[in-house]
């Protein structure tokens, strides 16, 4: 049952690839109402994907019931439900899978799965209002520099083993550190590198445009053990060569493909000195940086949401019964038929 | 004059004694701490003036190198005259294609026997001449080694490098230049490295095969 008379059209998106649990109300015409964000915060260690997924369902209804609250929409206003249907962790997946599914069937409307990735990019566009960017997403999931090119947002440049996000958290944990309120490991070997000085010779690992950060990882905890250095000068290298790297690989992404514009979001994203480095390239070439607010950089629904009405207004829907997660989702095997050119 | 301001070199079309030269200089990059940029402009200036030529002698054809001033981070080699294959591959027809790629493959089969690895196959580096030579340029990359997985990844690069600039022949140019390449190599080694190319493609993030 398709509602395509009623006054405005909204969509309400799921977000549930890893820790966070979110959900977004978007309006058709792409103003976000409610972007509601529910973190898994575990105690010691990382992500365990069900211990994550148990906190989603727990705490689904309570999130839900917030995004429609502060969207000041009614649930019968919603035209189709969208959610992040991969690439991420099973349990969290299914999770917000299951509550999508339920959503859409108990209000008649369609249901739409978005990739994860293509969905960080798209609401990037839309907040800072980017046209054609080349896109550095750095999460702990996932490191990828791409841009669209024939229908697809290709991808130009990734890591070959594990994500950048992922190198700075294991790091961070096998040196001990743990998170303050509000403050993620990133940040504080961010805080950490800031007050470094010293830089200790670490591998740099860039192949064409692809990424290595395990051989990093492995150096820079090596450094830990011989506590020779600084905890300080440790952060500081680890961020200035992995960081490097990255806007090394963006540099050369954006010099082959001739894009107007350098997009950066993730997690990772908030990282003061990556910024400033991708700013730098972005003045040497020209071309505009977009930075997004936190909460938009970050896994949430409101991308989900929007990427959901995109694809829904070029009748991308899913039929209940075909939609199962895709944990190995990849970013260019998503056909994008809104984007022309 | 300025032919190419690339992402970490910037290359210079000049006369220098009455040739034509490509001035390849590596600026500053001001996003790095001056300690990391100086030792990588460094190591790539010297790294690659020596490979361009270690992989002349063992029959791929390079840029003649004519001059390296390392404290300006600069090289002076020759100009090749010809077409990148990049902006002709597509345009080709499929046996042309085949042919190219399977040339090209034997070539990366050459420097992999010797243990040179480009670390940049693309087809913007490569140069098919008038004479119908394929020059490989750009090693700034590269490295020495005879591992397998390095070969692996070297490969895997090429392979993405055309899924990203030549998506509609992907199978086609990739089998050709694995052709050429197992001529090279042998069928031992061929066999062994496209078992490597293979993990490495499951080890990367979201493969559905994984």
């Amino acid at each position: 049952m398709l509602k395509s008379h009623s006054a405005a059209h909204y969509c309400l998106g799921i977000e549930s690839t890893a820790d966070d649990f979110s959900v977004g109300i978007a309006s058709f015409d792409g103003k976000i109402l409610a972007n509601v964000i529910n973190a898994y915060v575990p105690e010691k260690g990382g992500i365990h994907p069900r211990e994550a997924a148990r906190h989603h369902t727990e705490v689904a209804g309570k999130v839900l019931a917030e995004a429609f609250q502060r969207a000041k929409v009614r649930p019968q206003d919603i035209s189709t439900v969208a959610f992040s249907q991969g690439p991420g962790l099973g349990p969290c997946l299914r999770t917000g899978a299951t509550a999508a599914r339920a959503l859409a069937s108990y209000l008649g409307v369609p249901l739409v799965g978005v990739n994860h990735c293509v969905a960080h990019i798209e609401i990037g566009k839309l907040v800072a209002d980017a046209r054609d960017p080349v896109a550095l997403y750095v999460s702990g999931g996932n490191t990828i520099v791409s841009a669209f090119e024939a229908e697809r947002y290709r991808v130009f440049g990734e890591t070959l083993d594990i994500a950048v996000g992922n190198c700075l958290d294991v790091f961070a944990r096998e040196a001990g550190l743990h998170r303050k309120e509000g403050m993620p490991l990133g940040a504080i070997v961010e805080e950490l590198a800031s007050c470094g000085q010293t830089l200790i010779s670490l591998p740099y690992t860039v192949k064409g445009m692809d990424l290595s950060f395990s051989g990093l990882l492995t150096a820079a905890v090596q450094l830990l053990h011989d506590e020779k250095h600084g905890i300080e000068d440790v952060c500081f290298s680890l961020q200035e060569v992995a960081f490097s790297m990255l806007t090394e690989v963006t540099e050369r992404a954006l010099a082959h493909t001739e894009k107007p514009e350098i997009l950066l979001t993730g997690g990772v994203a908030a990282n003061k000195r990556l910024q400033s480095m991708l700013k730098s390239v972005a003045e040497e070439h020209k071309v505009r940086f977009c930075m997004l607010p936190k909460q938009y950089a970050l896994d949430n629904g409101a991308m989900i949401a929007w990427t959901g009405i995109l694809a829904y207004k070029h009748h991308v829907t899913l039929p209940i019964e075909k939609s199962f997660v895709k944990l190995k989702w990849r970013l260019d095997e998503v056909p994008i038929p809104w984007v022309g050119g | 004059m300025l032919i190419k301001k690339g992402a970490e070199a910037n290359l210079y079309l000049k006369d220098w004694h009455g040739h034509k030269v490509i001035m390849k200089q590596r600026p500053p990059k001001k996003y790095r701490v001056p300690t990391l940029d100086k030792a990588i402009r460094f190591y790539r200036t010297i790294h690659e003036s020596q490979l361009i030529h270690k992989a002349k002698e063992t029959g791929v054809p390079t840029p003649t190198i004519f001059m390296v001033d390392i404290a300006k981070t600069t090289i002076i080699m020759e100009f090749v005259e010809g077409k990148q294959i990049k902006q002709i591959l597509n345009d080709l027809s499929s046996k042309d294609r085949q042919y190219l790629c399977c040339h090209i493959g034997a070539l990366i089969g050459k420097l992999h026997n010797h243990g040179i690895i480009h670390s940049d196959l693309t087809t913007s580096n490569m140069i098919l001449t008038p004479q119908n030579k394929v020059v490989f340029v750009d090693f700034g990359l590269s490295e020495q080694s005879k591992e397998l997985e390095v070969k692996g990844v070297d490969l895997h690069l090429m392979k993405r490098a055309l899924q990203s600039t030549h998506y509609k022949h992907v199978s086609e140019c990739f089998d050709a230049i694995m052709g050429g390449y197992t001529r090279v190599v042998g069928d031992n080694v061929a066999r062994e490295v496209l078992k490597k190319i293979q993990e490495i493609e499951r080890r990367g993030r979201y493969v559905s095969e994984r």
